[in-house]
């Protein structure tokens, strides 16, 4: 069963390297978001400061966003998603692992190019570790309950715009603790419970949602 | 072991019932919009019949172990082909993603014996439509399942390439393998074959 995952893991990797627009579509997005501020708002650098965990995370979000039509649907058009339905292990642990490779090809990205944004808004180095931590947990939340709406909308005309309505609610619990977490550290609280919350919110994504994609799967391909 | 099929669906086709056994072919035809493919991949646990069930052996296949994957190989009209990717390279990780230990030597043979000599390390994208069919009958040939079920083999394919999976699959029969079959083509293989006719 391990080798099966890897390869997996593997392939999707691979797949991501010898075309790398994709993933620097994603980055490239989330740097362009960010810096559209400043020059919107004024560069009052109080000001950016207050707003600089919502409009980080904001922009992380779209940036996810803009990723997940692409996680099922190459492998829908050309048909290996049958054949991974075929594939002889349970169905969860496979969209687990394309997840996975989701993560690692657009959210850890974020995660690495975060500082500078956070910089150039005016946050202070222990508050851009705390958003960096912040990040950490909450992308993966991205990914995992963005697979069940790319899923659900698979194969759909307008599949992107339906992602969006679809998921885009349910993303508000990490905006809010994330978000919420560099806010505390603003203001001289502990971010502890944000955190705490943010991670058990990823550890029941990342046993919920695996399910929800696969029966989504199954039930598109039907 | 026996499969036994049982289906009806009501917009295409019902009442439908058949055994195959090791050794068998069935050639399922009709026109199209038959029901052919839908039939194909009911039989492959990808869709649900309305009514009925499919059975391998005693077993309803949703409850075999591991799936019906273990068990079958399926060729779709699509080839599953990541254009990216050499055509070894994805004839290798396709086996391994089945569990099965690709050795390097017997992906290029085969690759070798369906006429894809020297286009083995070149991406997908630019192998032409029949030489694309070819990779993915060397991943069907290479995942060795005892059941073929094989949604138009034929199409795209030249003369030689069908006299190679003629010889394939006549081999697997011998082998005790059992096929099912789409074709609009009359090709005449020896063995125990039987004919469905839809519509």
């Amino acid at each position: 069963m391990f080798g099966t995952l890897m390869a997996l893991l593997r392939r999707d990797l691979v797949l991501a390297l010898r075309r790398p627009q994709d993933a620097l579509t994603v980055v490239g997005f989330f740097v362009v978001v960010v810096s559209l501020f400043p020059l919107g708002v004024g560069p009052d650098p109080e000001f950016l400061r207050s707003l600089a965990p919502g409009v980080l995370w904001v922009a992380a979000l779209l940036a996810t966003m803009l990723s997940l039509e692409r996680l099922f649907s190459d492998d829908y058009r050309d048909g290996s998603l049958e054949q991974l339905l075929l594939v002889p292990e349970p169905l969860g642990l496979l969209v687990l692992t394309k997840t996975v490779a989701h993560w690692l090809i657009t959210g850890l990205p974020l995660v690495l190019i975060s500082p500078l944004l956070a910089l150039q808004l005016n946050l202070r180095p222990d508050e851009i570790v705390l958003f960096m931590l912040a990040l950490l947990l909450g992308t993966p939340v991205l990914s995992l309950i963005g697979a069940v709406g790319a899923a659900l909308t698979l194969g759909l005309r307008g599949g992107g715009v339906l992602i969006a309505l679809l998921i885009l609610p349910l993303y508000v619990p990490p905006l809010i603790l994330g978000a919420g977490a560099v806010d505390a550290v603003m203001h001289g609280a502990s971010a502890q419970a944000h955190l705490s919350l943010l991670g058990a919110l990823m550890v029941f994504a990342l046993f919920g949602t695996p399910w929800a994609t696969a029966a989504a799967l199954r039930i598109m391909l039907d | 072991m026996n499969l036994a099929a049982e289906r009806g669906d009501r917009r295409l086709f019902e009442h439908l019932s058949f055994t195959l056994s090791p050794g068998q072919l069935l050639q399922v035809s009709g026109r199209n919009g038959s029901g052919k493919t839908s039939l194909l991949r009911i039989l492959s646990g990808l869709s649900r019949p309305t009514e009925g069930g499919v059975f391998w052996g005693e077993e309803p296949i949703q409850s075999v172990d591991g799936g019906t994957g273990s068990c079958l190989g399926y060729l779709g009209h699509q080839n599953a082909l990541k254009d990216d990717m050499t055509g070894e390279e994805n004839v290798t990780l396709s086996i391994r993603l089945g569990g099965g230990a690709a050795r390097r030597a017997d992906t290029l043979s085969t690759l070798d014996s369906l006429g894809l000599a020297g286009y083995e390390d070149l991406p997908v994208r630019f192998l032409s439509q029949g030489q694309k069919r070819r990779v993915a009958l060397a991943r069907l040939l290479l995942q060795q399942r005892p059941v073929w079920i094989l949604d138009e083999p034929y199409a795209a394919l030249d003369v030689q390439v069908i006299e190679v999976l003629r010889a394939a699959i006549e081999a697997h029969l011998g082998a005790r393998g059992m096929i099912v079959i789409t074709t609009h083509q009359a090709v005449d293989i020896d063995g125990d074959c039987h004919t469905l006719h839809l519509g």
